[in-house]
């Protein structure tokens, strides 16, 4: 069972959890992920975009690895890329495994390389003006983590 | 056919639009020419892949565009 899309308008997490919960079987152990545009300081707005030739063939090679890896029954992934406020849900990661070992390690591991290797490109309006962020060194050592145990 | 340039990130900033259009098909070398100095250089750095009709290019010095390619210039990503 695997739920992996892109979605280019608001969409909720919750609602996208529950009906992935409800599909799967023969699951000891479901975890999850949702990350949101953080509030609280100077950004009004945050626009990703991507390169769709790519992105869904990242993801899939992503959900392949993890399954692979983890043991898992079941990976739901739903990135969402457009503009979007401080507060409201970029992407939701959810796992089910047989074990809760495999379901947590599959969503870090998830995020990890959604946030240093899939084809999302980051920028911030804050006053009137727009920023490009630049990838951070953290992400890359976050995702290199995961290197030394393939 | 011509080939459909398609830049990603800030690399669009630059080149003033997400996509452009060549008339003619070509290799890398002259590729570059018809990019304007700076546009030419950010997308010769190392740190910037290419993907050639939604395949990414090990080695972009080598590529050969062919009538109808859509050649894309991915800089780093910034993560989801």
């Amino acid at each position: 069972m695997r739920l992996i899309r892109v979605v280019e308008g608001p969409f909720d997490p919750g609602e996208e959890i529950e009906r992935f919960a409800r599909a799967l079987d023969d699951v000891g152990a479901l975890a999850s992920f949702v990350g949101k545009v953080r509030g609280g300081g100077a950004v009004c707005q945050l626009e990703l975009s991507h390169y769709a030739p790519l992105t869904q063939k990242g993801m899939e090679a992503l959900a392949d690895e993890a399954f692979e890896r983890f043991d898992l029954r079941g990976l739901l992934m739903v990135h969402r890329v457009g503009a979007m406020k401080p507060g409201e849900p970029i992407v939701a990661v959810s796992a089910g495994a047989r074990h809760r070992r495999g379901a947590l390690l599959a969503i870090d591991f998830c995020m990890d390389h959604l946030k240093s290797d899939a084809w999302f490109w980051k920028r911030e309006l804050r006053g009137e003006q727009w920023h490009w962020i630049e990838p951070r060194p953290e992400d890359h050592a976050d995702r290199l983590r995961w290197a030394e145990k393939s | 056919m011509p080939v459909r340039l398609v830049f990603l990130g800030k690399l669009a900033d630059l080149a003033g639009g997400g996509e452009r259009e060549l008339d003619a098909a070509t290799g890398w070398g002259a590729l570059l020419t018809t990019l304007e100095p700076e546009l030419a250089a950010e997308v010769a750095c190392e740190r910037v892949r290419v993907a050639v009709n939604g395949t990414l290019v090990a080695d972009k010095r080598t590529l050969t565009l062919a009538d109808g390619d859509e050649l894309a210039f991915l800089p780093p990503v910034s993560g989801g």
